[in-house]
């Protein structure tokens, strides 16, 4: 029974990993109808960034809490703007292009920042320091869910939340609602269409850093091929919620996340990839639309 | 007359949306039969059920042609509703724009024909007869419809009236046994329209069954051998044009509750 | 007085796009301070600053902003222009290549160069154009896929491995030759190809591309894993090459023979992707990649069509995963990653969609320029990314753009004939 506690509890944190990463694939499709090949990667970028500013931090003697805080900002920030640039340079000029092209695109930008990264920093795994330190509370329960665990499912659920709230009650909110049901028709009745895509890219990338910043403290390494298969993943979350959708994502990322663990826990954990790719593979041929998505209706 | 088309109690529905209920329709061979009804009646999702894009909650369609008897076209797709010998337009043209003229018709023959990946590597004797033949038919078509000197143009550089023309060609050429035009005259001007009802008529001549969904009236009235009227995904009325346009449901579906007043 | 208007709005032009370009530069500085800029050494505790990179991308973003300017300027100049010419511009290359006057002795001339090649260059060199032969082909495979049918899929590479493993397996375990596999590899690949396509081709184009991308991973995380059946990561060696009639060849001929066994291939794919693309399935692909329903509406089966394209492709992977095992006389899982797929990728998208020579000049650009440019070779990725995305913005077409023959009929001579015309392909 233990066994099965921790594993749910394991499952509970990749899958929150994964909601924060698919967060950003599911409302950037839910505006713009892409599929950001390069979230992963932005993810990745996030990690390395935090990586560099607390090492840098460390060395030159900061305490631990303005650490956490300093690396994390650093990491939302350059994440964001990078979501920024690459939607600027890669996406938005072919905007009205047939749709796989900027799909296309998308893959050369993952390719691309994929070895800038290996280029810029190095092709080795990265040790990556611990930032969340162990709870003197969490002490009694600490074999079965470690403080870190704690720190990344409560984040999770609260940054949901917030994330809902926000796309709900405020101006910029509705903005992104509207731009994702009719873009012309938003463009018409005033909305900037272009700062609402921005504004897009931008939360969802701080959500992938923050996911980045935390998984790395999780796992405790980095390398630059990280963001591929977290963002497979994540995609694989964000369909199997419906891409679309903001709380399906989390659903959707909560059940990859404990499928794989008791897969690999109780089956082998040698195929743990090929798990997620199978469900990936399930989800799309049987139910396209998703948990919590709406099915698309053709127009004839 | 034999029985072409029978339509039996077709239903569907969208979610809680009863968007056809109940509707029979029948079509005999070398008849034009139009379906009218106010915007949003489900006349385009009528279509939609016969063709197989959507599949009807309830009901029956069944074909007769020289072919084939009694032949169950719902739960089939549309390619093979299409084989077995109904082709369609469409409401919003969807031609292959990239495509010439000539092309676009000859894809229409595409199920008529046979050859595959082997005859097109190695050009056997039977593929490139068959490839001479679907060019010959096709141009055939384009002269029947008048569209045969441009053959060789890009369909995007067609007018207008050209397009749905050219639409109209394309179905032709699968070799249907009843053909179905949905709003053939949209955006027509008036000598287009013309000259539609001219052809539409020369096609009814040449023994071809025809189901047409329209809103100019005047082509309407002048074609159709019987009509049927949709309102709110029922029937309202069937018959000749002159019962139709007598006909006070009718009249009240198009104008309103308060007109009879 | 005109003129010095017209020169101070040039100036200012000028001016304003120089302060744009410093903006850029400057964000991009900002940009890749912490990644390009800092390096840390978590174990000796050491920071590194390297301010000439912030310099390099500071000049390099700054001259790359300005060019693009200049260059998006020239290339809404020459739409306007060609706006205003009802006549289809045809590019300079696309006209040499379309043309048969030009097209045929540059075919017979590069025959001949291929025939002769091993004799005047060393088994080195010809080794290395036998592999940019192997992307050559496996480019014109893909090719039927993206660039014909419009289906993109990301998990190619997953057949190119199914017919490297049939050759590995089937020769270890059964002591099968080269020839007796070559069609079987290509039949298991075509097979693979109509399995996997079968339940996902009625998806949409970009929910395709991400589960064959799914299928690709399975197929090389199942290698990797399933010792008894792949021997797992350390792959399998010591396959044999081709034979020649029973004769034992040294190493240097059976490089040279591989080379024309490549040729050959090559030369056979050509000849039947040309002919497959003037066909009635060839037109149905374009129609299909043009508008589903019209085309189910007019007969088309959309699922068989497609999975034609589909097993075609395959059945060229597997083909040169065969070619591949043999060459190299040892495989495993590592050659079969998403990045082989992505290169195969890049080749027919920088090549040119839909394009035969755009997809053969696009195979030899990213193959060999990387192989003689070794310094080139630790960019090479970044810069197949960075081209990937240029190509998508400002040329989709490729560098040689797909020019599809229409058929022209002649109803008084009653014959047909293909004559040339800028249909761009590639637009699914």
């Amino acid at each position: 029974m233990e066994y099965f506690i921790e594993l749910f509890f394991s499952g509970l944190t990749r899958g929150s990993i994964y909601a924060l990463i698919a967060l950003g694939y599911t409302m950037v499709y839910g505006i713009i109808g892409l599929i950001n090949f390069a979230h992963g990667e932005i993810y990745m970028i996030g990690a390395f960034t935090a990586y560099v500013i607390a090492t840098v931090l460390g060395i030159y003697g900061f305490p631990v809490l303005a650490i956490i805080v300093l690396a994390g900002l650093a990491a939302a920030i350059w994440s964001s703007a990078y979501g920024y640039t690459i939607e600027k340079v890669a996406y938005k000029p072919i905007r009205h292009a047939p749709r796989l092209s900027p799909l296309i695109s998308a893959i050369g930008m993952s390719i691309f920042l994929q070895n800038y990264v290996l280029l810029a920093q190095t092709s080795d795994f990265l040790a990556f320091p611990e930032l969340i330190p162990d709870f003197e509370f969490m002490e009694p329960i600490a074999h079965i869910v470690g403080t870190t665990d704690m720190v990344i499912i409560v984040s999770t659920i609260v940054i949901m939340l917030l994330l809902t709230l926000f796309i709900k009650k405020s101006r910029t909110g509705k903005a992104m609602r509207a731009t994702a049901q009719d873009r012309t028709m938003a463009k018409l009745i005033g909305i900037n269409v272009d700062q609402v895509i921005s504004v897009t890219f931008i939360i969802g990338s701080a959500l992938a850093a923050l996911g980045g910043l935390l998984i790395a403290s999780h796992i405790g390494q980095i390398n630059f091929y990280i963001g591929f298969i977290a963002g497979i993943k994540a995609f694989t979350a964000a369909v199997l919620g419906g891409i679309g959708s903001i709380p399906g994502a989390v659903l959707g990322g909560f059940i990859l996340g404990l499928t794989e663990s008791f897969a690999t826990g109780y089956v082998s954990s040698d195929y743990e990839d090929v798990f997620a790719f199978s469900l990936l593979v399930l989800i799309l041929i049987f139910k396209p639309s998703g948990l919590l998505g709406k099915a698309e209706v053709q127009k004839v | 007359m034999s029985l072409i088309l029978d339509v039996k109690k077709l239903s569907m529905r969208f979610g809680g949306i009863h968007a056809l209920t109940d509707v029979d329709l029948q079509i005999s061979s070398g008849e034009i039969v139009a379906l009218i009804g106010p915007n949003g009646a489900g006349k385009t999702t009528f279509f939609n059920c016969v063709t197989g894009i959507y599949k009807p909650t309830s009901g029956d369609v069944l074909l007769n042609t020289p072919k084939t008897k009694n032949i169950r076209l719902n739960g089939l797709k549309p390619n093979q509703v299409t084989i077995k010998g109904m082709a369609r337009t469409f409401q919003n043209i969807r031609l292959f724009q990239s495509m010439s003229v000539l092309e676009n018709v000859m894809i229409g023959r595409h199920c008529r024909t046979k050859s595959f990946i082997f005859g097109a590597a190695f050009r056997t004797k039977f593929t490139r007869e068959e490839e001479q033949q679907t060019i010959e038919k096709s141009y055939a078509i384009l002269q029947k419809i008048g569209l045969e000197v441009s053959a060789n143009e890009l369909a995007s550089n067609l007018s207008y009236g050209e397009q749905r023309r050219l639409e109209i060609a394309r179905a032709l050429a699968t070799e249907p046994a009843l053909l179905l035009l949905d709003e053939p005259a949209a955006g027509m001007n008036p000598q287009e329209t013309q000259d539609l009802e001219a052809l539409i008529l020369r096609l009814q001549q040449e023994g071809q069954a025809i189901l047409l969904i329209e809103h100019d009236m005047k082509l309407v009235m002048n074609l159709s051998h019987r009509i049927y009227v949709l309102d709110y995904g029922t029937l309202i009325a069937t018959g000749t044009p002159q019962e139709i346009r007598n006909n006070p449901t009718v009249i009240k579906a198009y104008l309103g509750e308060g007109a009879d007043a | 007085m005109i003129n010095d208007n017209a020169q101070n709005n040039k100036d200012i032009k000028l001016i304003t796009e120089i302060t744009r370009s410093l903006k850029v530069s400057l964000w991009f500085v900002f940009l890749t301070f912490p990644l390009l800029v800092i390096k840390v050494d978590a174990l000796e505790k050491t920071v590194e600053y390297r301010w000439q990179n912030m310099l390099y991308v500071a000049i390099g973003t700054f001259l790359v902003s300005l060019l693009s300017k200049f260059f998006l300027d020239q290339n809404t100049k020459r739409k306007e222009r060609a706006a205003l010419v009802t006549e289809p511009q045809i590019g300079f290359l696309e006209r040499i290549f379309n043309e048969p006057k030009y097209l045929y002795p540059i075919a017979f001339a590069a025959c001949l160069f291929a025939l002769i090649f091993p004799l005047i260059f060393s088994p080195y060199q010809t080794n290395i154009m036998t592999t940019a032969l192997m992307y050559v082909v496996l480019g014109l495979g893909l090719n039927i896929v993206v660039g014909m049918a419009g289906l993109l899929d990301l998990g190619f590479v997953a057949f190119y491995a199914v017919g490297a493993y049939s050759y590995a397996l089937l020769n270890t375990h059964f002591d099968l030759g080269f020839w007796i596999v070559l069609p079987i590899g290509a039949i298991l690949a075509a097979l693979f190809g109509i399995i996997l396509g079968f339940p996902v081709l009625r998806l949409r184009g970009d929910y395709l591309a991400i589960v064959t991308l799914g299928f690709g991973e399975i197929i090389r995380l199942v290698l990797e894993n399933w010792n008894e059946f792949s021997q797992g990561p350390s792959g399998i060696s010591n396959i044999d090459r081709p034979g020649l009639f029973g004769m034992e060849l040294t190493l240097n001929q059976s490089i040279n023979y591989m080379f024309y066994i490549m040729i050959g291939l090559v030369l056979f794919t050509i000849f039947f992707v040309n002919r497959l693309q003037n066909s009635r399935l060839g037109r149905a692909w374009i129609a299909l990649r043009e508008d589903e329903i019209a085309c189910q509406a007019m007969g088309i089966d959309k699922t068989k069509t497609k999975l034609t394209a589909f097993a075609l492709g395959a059945t060229w992977a597997g083909m040169v995963g065969v070619i591949f095992a043999a060459k190299t006389t040892f495989i495993n899982p590592a050659s079969f990653t998403f990045l082989e797929s992505a290169i195969i990728l890049a080749i027919v998208v920088i090549g040119g969609m839909g394009s035969i020579v755009g997809v053969i000049v696009g195979a030899f650009v990213l193959i060999l320029l990387p192989e003689y440019l070794r310094a080139l070779s630790d960019y090479r990725m970044l810069a197949f990314g960075a081209i990937m995305v240029m190509v998508m913005i400002y040329r989709p077409q490729g560098i040689i753009s797909n020019v599809r023959k229409h058929i022209q009929y002649d109803p008084e001579e009653k014959t047909a004939k293909k004559s040339v015309d800028t249909t761009q392909a590639g637009k699914s």
